[in-house]
């Protein structure tokens, strides 16, 4: 008897799912429980609730409540007691609920986190990974849309990444745990449960490394440089560039301490230009660190000056005026037609 | 078997705490379930049942409240209660971005902020919507900051009312410091009542873990400071039930600070009242800070993106109906003899016509200009800041032009 065919959709569907990015960081943390039983899920309403964001709905129901654990309400006090619990041999992941509610622990993160390896010289480690939820654009009250990753990435010790789709949701975050440095891992909320989003994850593939940037999108005349909540906007533009004939090349940064520039290097010799996008205010945030590393690097190869199309130098303003604060397709189309026509 | 207030109160040596390790199936239970129960130590006036208790330490704290003044605190606890079931309302249809629902939390508020006096000070957390009525606040200037138009609606200075904060327990401190302010500014301890001034602050029991209200106690005790701290016990803090914050009743902590902390029924208008005007007096007095637990139960969603289903059972929601802040009062009026039918139906169209006005605003509230974005970042703005408004402005005329 001749061995039945399999079809590839028949070889694909065993390990590959299409899902959201909340759904993807959800099964991406479910992967790291169960490959290493000192993980641990800690925060506010992570457990029972599965967070106000859902990312870690059920994992207590299935691992109980001695590893995702519902604390107290102080996030100084997650993030503390994470350091303690990862050097007594734990790998602690914590939810930080909002972006805007991660300044009690900073102390800690910076403190603590960020220099346990250098103050013991590698005699401690701190393998603790921070979620949190950041950016705007989904009509919230203050403190639940801001952006503050150039602060954290301004740390030396700490390792910063983010995510913009749900197959680097899913390896970014076991990657993040497995890590023996310190990873705080920015997730782009309003994105979670996007369903223009939605991608099969193939949970046999091989990932690329974690500290890593990527192009997404090949093109020559510009190049855009973005990451997280900023990615579908790059994207938007790029294919409203295309329809006027002119290719951008869209870099997702993904990581954003320590940076990967070489990718972005290597573009902007071709295309002589470029856009940084991020939701973050300018001023001495990543985005002026990209520009900084890229006129240093690309300087003969510049045709314009390095464009930053960001939040503004304020802070967050209410909501019914996000649209004018957050970059848009018209915001970026903007600058880069001020970086063509320079 | 041992009341749910055992459980978290547990006498030295006699069975294991609340958090033990191998906790008895009461204790689970416990864990997952807010409790009902304030304990013996319940500081209530009037009974669910509306019966008025006797207390001669708290009784001298209500000598004015004659029938017209509880008819209004009635009235005042009707209205607050309608208005946030019409602004929860209009967050269903599309008008306001989020609301965060007061249901049940009437009597603790209304009790509270009419003990203040004009030239006290209160500070908010963002759940305080009946407090900032009770401080001359128009209800509608609250809708701003849940229609997402701006981040808060009224000049502090002018109701002695802050703005509402949002991360939980930052105010504590600030409170902790504008009482240092009136004491320091001499409105404390003098011989003349009238020129004494008191501050209160606000936050809820999930609070009460944050570093920021432990140093807050830490600060009012050392300094007299003349703070009330008024911590609504509502029972939850989002999904996590009071025993996830503390093995011991809140108001117990206070000890450990070195000021009085007392439990009052938070859905007893008039006990909150009385102990209210009780801890302030003693503030502006000098015997300062004084901890005030109220005891009482968020009955409606965290907010309205929240699902309580998914972590609490509805009996619970109905044993503390039962115990409902609005209705003991009414039966009080009534048996008495202190309101008739009248009233109570003249209150209920005053709130009718409270809703329609509150939701008239709420439909016809603008958008802010963006302009908006880049005003009063700071006292003196860089010129760098003024470019970048000018060159965004002038952006955006270009849309307008036809530039784009
Ligand atoms: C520092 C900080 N962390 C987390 C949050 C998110 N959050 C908003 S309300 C809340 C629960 C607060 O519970 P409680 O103090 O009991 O007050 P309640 O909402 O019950 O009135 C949480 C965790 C926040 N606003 N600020
Ligand atoms: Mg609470």
């Amino acid at each position: 008897m001749a061995a039945p065919v399999q079809s590839p959709v028949d070889t694909q569907s065993a390990s590959t799912q299409t899902m959201t990015i909340g759904k993807a960081l959800n099964n991406g943390l479910r992967a790291a429980m169960e490959a290493d039983p000192k993980v641990l899920v800690m925060g506010e309403d992570v457990g029972k609730l599965g967070g106000v964001f859902r990312v870690t709905d059920g994992l207590q129901k299935d691992f109980g409540e001695h590893r995702v654990l519902d604390t107290p309400l102080a996030e100084s006090g997650i993030v503390g007691t994470a350091i303690g619990l990862a050097v007594r041999g734990y790998r602690p992941v914590c939810e930080i609920q909002f972006e805007g509610f991660i300044f009690p622990a900073f102390d800690q993160i910076s403190s603590q986190l960020a220099k346990l390896r250098y103050r013991t010289q590698g005699k401690l480690k701190a393998p603790v990974v921070i979620r949190v939820p950041f950016g705007g654009g989904i009509g919230a009250v203050e403190h639940h849309s801001e952006s503050p990753e150039s602060l954290f990435s301004h740390i030396p010790g700490l390792k910063v990444v983010s995510c913009s789709n749900p197959v680097d949701a899913y390896w970014m975050m076991q990657q993040a745990i497995t890590s023996d440095d310190p990873v705080m891992l920015f997730e782009p909320k309003k994105l979670y449960h996007s369903s223009a989003l939605k991608a099969p994850v193939d949970t046999t593939a091989t990932p690329d490394p974690l500290h890593s940037s990527r192009v997404v999108r090949h093109g020559d005349s510009a190049t855009i440089a973005a990451y997280g909540p900023s990615l579908p906007v790059a994207l938007d533009a790029a294919t409203a560039a295309q329809e006027e004939g002119r290719s951008l090349e869209v870099i997702d940064l993904r990581t954003l301490s320590p940076l990967d520039l070489g990718p972005v290097f290597e573009s902007v010799r071709r295309t002589g230009r470029l856009v940084v996008v991020s939701e973050a205010s300018s001023e001495v945030s990543l985005a002026s660190e990209v520009a900084a590393r890229v006129q240093q690097e690309c300087f003969y190869s510049l045709e314009a000056p390095v464009q930053r199309v960001t939040g503004f130098d304020t802070p967050y303003p209410p909501a019914k005026l996000e649209e004018h604060f957050l970059p848009d397709l018209d915001r970026v189309l903007h600058a880069v037609d001020n970086a063509l026509d320079w | 078997m041992p009341s749910p207030e055992q459980w978290t109160r547990p006498d030295p040596g006699a069975g294991p705490a609340a958090t033990a390790a191998q906790p008895s199936p009461e204790q689970v239970i416990a864990g997952l379930r807010a409790t009902t129960e304030g304990g013996a130590e319940l500081t209530q006036l009037l009974t669910p049942e509306g019966e008025r208790l006797a207390d001669s330490r708290f009784d001298p704290y209500l000598a004015d409240i004659d029938a017209e003044a509880l008819r209004g605190l009635y009235r005042d606890m009707v209205l607050v209660r309608r208005a946030d079931r019409e602004s929860n309302a209009m967050q269903r249809q599309g008008q306001l971005g989020i609301w965060v629902p007061l249901l049940g939390q009437e009597a603790a508020q209304v009790g509270s902020g009419r003990a203040l006096r004009p030239a006290d000070m209160a500070f908010p957390s963002y759940r305080e919507h009946g407090v900032a009525y009770t401080r001359g606040i128009d209800f509608r200037d609250l809708l701003g900051i849940f229609r997402c138009t701006d981040h808060s609606g009224w000049d502090p200075a002018e109701y002695g009312f802050h703005p509402y904060t949002i991360v939980i327990g930052n105010q504590v401190l600030n409170a902790a410091g504008y009482a240092m302010g009136q004491k320091f500014d001499g409105k404390v301890g003098n011989a003349d009542d009238v020129d004494n001034e008191a501050t209160i602050v606000y936050f809820g029991d999930g609070a009460t873990s944050q570093g920021d209200v432990h140093e807050g106690f830490v600060w009012g005790a050392v300094y007299d400071a003349p703070v009330v701290y008024f911590c609504q016990n509502n029972q939850w803090a989002i999904s996590e039930p009071t025993e996830r914050q503390s093995r011991l009743p809140l108001y117990q902590r206070a000890r450990g600070y070195g000021f009085p902390g007392i439990r009052v029924d938070g859905n007893d208008v008039l006990a909150c009242l009385a102990v209210t005007r009780w801890a302030l007096d003693e503030c502006r007095h000098g015997n300062g800070p004084v901890l005030i637990e109220a005891f009482t139960y968020r009955m409606d969603a965290h907010t309205t993106t929240d699902d309580p289903t998914r972590y609490r059972l509805s009996d619970e929601l109905e044993a503390w109906k039962l115990k409902d802040p609005i209705e003991r009062v009414r039966v009080h009026l009534a048996r008495a003899g202190c309101a008739e039918q009248d009233f109570f139906d003249g209150v209920d169209a005053e709130a009718d016509e409270f809703a329609a006005q509150l939701r008239d605003f709420c439909f016809n509230m603008p958008d802010p200009p963006p302009e908006r974005i880049f005003s009063e970042v700071y006292a003196d703005t860089p010129a760098a800041l003024d470019a970048q408004r000018e060159e965004y402005l002038s952006y955006l005329a270009g849309f307008a032009g036809g530039e784009h």
